[in-house]
């Protein structure tokens, strides 16, 4: 078993091959990136895949259909409360099981708060990358406050594995609504210390605005999703689009770019986070009383066909596939993560800027490698 | 185009696609050699417009494999999922829709990886997740490999 | 003139005072200083590859510091470094990388297994065909933290663990009286 990366070397034409990664602080993974350069202008780009598969999908395999809920909050480890909510709610499609409100209410509370944290962090990383330390060490200090409150409800600071079939694990505590009201205060006086810090400054612009263009017609191609699509003008919100849980009942706006460029997609991002606190505000004084939990059977057996289900994560539109053929495994799980087909169009947005650039592009593109490798 | 629309102008591309409505979208089931002059027409064809691609996979029936291709259509909003079957196990062969939808390129990558299936045409079919030098096709159900540890 | 010997100090003070014509002078054993240098200034290499990587990040952040015990620059380059933090689940394609990052690695250096991916393969031990089962098959490892993935206090006690397993290393060969 060999995992052969080829030593550097110059090609006949006098271009040289380097290699970037698997090991590199700003990758957000393990990629390996076999670049082509002429000089310092980019030629071409190779991103090579497979450093972190797990076989998430032959080990689904063998599950039951509570159990293989915790391996999707692995995958993409900052959207894990989306991921698992995205799994349960395929396996209700299947069962035409209706969840009651309070636990849809619970669910999109919850679903946001992990927006806004990984959103966070993305912004600390994308400072961290292109050269500013602070921003990084702002993000994880905001970022702690959210990860006390799933900690105080779900148990787990990471993953958590808190939604299942039927509606979520356990009911809130009592405190939640007012510890929730307290963060959103602390970290909506927050916003505006950061775009004091790098929204405005003269370096950050020039090192994004213009860089790594990508139009419509090739986003719609490439199958980009998310907020790197939205940049370039696709209306593609999974929440405005096909509502899931308590979204029909929310107020909010879906955010739409024209620039395509790397500011552009900066600037969505910024927007979202705010979205995001104003969803959580209208939601969290209102939850109704009633169930957390429809009882479904200690075997789940689904019946024979396929189910499919949408739902839009920090980084895109996921999909999970589920084949069943009456068993109490699922035959065949397919992830349809955001990750992979945005990967795709990154030879397409570097190609003819500089390595700098392509830094920049990858930070934007807000790049997890193990929702893309699963 | 509603459902009845939608199974009447496919039928007047090709007659023998066979259709099953039990499942939350459209599925039409065709042999794969039949695949590409249909989809072709599918995006082409301004009635039908389907410009995303947002789903390629395989599943693996034991004595077939099956590809599925879930369809969407951004300007008239309507969704089919559309089934080839590869009778052929051991030289599995499908043609490439790698020039109607970019995104194909890196799934039928993974597709070739983990299932085995070739794809006629594609600019650079090689493995995508595993080692250039595994032997043999991991997700399919006949896979053996004395490392994998099971209960 | 009687030399003093063995004339213990405090029991922090690292060393014998032996007492001199002139004045008391300090011999220390060369040992403990070293160790002393050593462990309060370890530099992590910058390598995670999923989950517990995040950990790792929030560790380095603000709320729980690892930089007041010493691990104040994380490297990223191996030829600068002295522990490697495996955070997250290795694969077979990725065994050869980390074993070579290892070897670029000058002496001495250490390693802790972060994560239960890294001692056993972890949620990822049945019915998977690429996961190595447990890091310790490619690289020899110092610390283990068990954990999925373990909270940011864990991975400080693991730091504080391998600081005091390298104050007992002995660097010249001498016996060592009470073992810890």
């Amino acid at each position: 078993m060999r995992g052969l990366i080829e030593d550097d070397y110059v090609t006949e034409e006098g271009e040289f091959v380097i290699n970037i990664g698997p090991q590199h602080p700003s990758t957000h993974g393990v990629l390996h990136l076999k670049v082509w350069l002429d000089g310092e202008t980019v030629k071409k780009v190779q991103p090579h895949l497979g450093f972190i598969h797990r076989s998430i999908e032959k080990m689904s395999e063998s599950l039951s259909y509570r159990n293989f809920i915790f391996a999707t909050s692995r995958m993409d480890y900052l959207a894990a409360h989306i991921n698992n909510e995205a799994c349960a709610l395929t396996v209700e499609k299947g069962l035409q099981l209706e969840v009651p409100d309070r636990a849809k209410y619970i669910r999109t509370i919850l679903a946001e708060l992990t927006r806004l944290q990984s959103h966070l962090l993305w912004w600390g990383c994308t400072g961290l990358d292109l050269g500013a330390v602070t921003p990084f060490f702002y993000a994880f200090r905001e970022r702690e406050f959210i990860m006390e409150i799933m900690e105080e409800t779900c148990g787990a600071r990471l993953t958590q594995n808190f939604m299942v079939p039927g509606g979520v694990m356990y009911d809130i505590h009592p405190n939640f609504q007012k510890r929730t009201k307290e963060v959103l205060t602390q970290i909506k006086g927050k916003f505006q210390e950061y775009d004091d810090i790098m929204t405005g400054n003269v370096i950050f612009e020039n090192r994004t605005k213009g860089v790594g263009f990508l139009s419509k017609e090739d986003a719609i191609s490439y199958g980009v999703t998310g907020p790197t699509a939205r940049a370039s003008g696709v209306s593609c919100d999974i929440r405005k689009l096909i509502p899931y849980s308590a979204y029909n009942q929310v107020q909010f706006d879906e955010i739409l770019g024209t620039g395509g460029d790397c500011y552009a997609r900066y600037m969505i991002r910024m927007h979202e986070m705010k979205q995001s606190v104003s969803i959580i505000e209208q939601l969290i004084d209102n939850i109704p009383e009633g169930d957390f939990q429809t009882k479904t059977k200690n075997v789940i057996k689904l019946p024979k066909g396929e189910f499919y289900q949408r739902v839009e994560t920090p980084r895109g539109e996921l999909g999970v596939f589920i084949v069943s053929d009456g068993a109490a495994s699922p035959y065949r799980i397919k992830y349809r993560s955001p990750g992979f087909s945005n990967l795709s169009a990154l030879p397409l947005m570097a190609k003819g800027g500089k390595i700098g650039d392509l830094v920049a592009i990858m930070s934007t593109i807000d790049l997890v490698i193990p929702d893309i490798d699963r | 185009m509603n459902i009845e629309e939608l199974k009447s102008s496919i039928s007047a591309i090709l007659p023998s696609a066979i259709y099953d409505e039990t499942g939350e979208f459209l599925n039409v089931n065709i042999a794969s050699e039949e695949l590409y002059p249909l989809i072709n027409e599918l995006r082409s064809n301004s009635e039908f417009d389907f410009d995303y691609l947002f789903c390629l996979t395989c599943i693996d029936w034991k004595d077939h494999l099956m590809m599925v291709y879930h369809l969407l259509s951004k300007t008239h909003q309507h969704t089919i999922v559309l089934k080839a079957k590869i009778s052929n196990r051991e030289n599995a062969e499908i043609e490439t829709v790698f020039n109607i939808w970019r995104t194909a390129e890196l799934l039928e990558r993974e597709v070739f990886d983990l299932f085995g299936v070739k794809f006629i045409n594609h600019p650079d079919l090689r493995r995508l997740f595993l080692s250039d030098d595994w032997n043999g096709y991991p997700l399919r159900k006949d896979y053996v490999d004395e490392n994998m540890i099971s209960l | 003139m009687e030399i003093n010997k063995s004339m213990e100090g405090p029991l922090t003070f690292p060393g014998q005072v032996h007492e001199t014509a002139d004045g008391g002078i300090l011999v220390t054993k060369l040992d403990d200083v070293i160790n002393w240098a050593r462990s309060n200034s370890l530099w992590p290499l910058v390598f995670g590859t999923s989950c517990c990587a995040i950990e790792m990040m929030s560790t380095a952040g603000a709320k729980h510091d690892w930089s007041r015990f010493g691990f104040e620059v994380a490297r990223a380059t191996p030829r600068q470094a002295d522990l490697i933090i495996v955070a997250g689940t290795i694969v077979m394609k990725m065994a050869p990388v980390l074993k070579r990052l290892y070897d670029q690695m000058p002496e001495p250096k250490y390693v802790i297994a972060m994560g239960a991916c890294t001692i056993s393969g972890g949620p990822f031990f049945y019915n998977t065909y690429s996961v190595v089962k447990g890091v310790d098959h490619v690289i020899p490892v110092d610390v283990y933290i068990p954990g999925c993935p373990p909270r940011p206090e864990a991975l400080l006690h693991s730091m504080i663990t391998l600081q005091e397993k390298i104050k007992n290393e002995q660097y010249f060969k001498k016996k060592i009286e009470d073992v810890r």
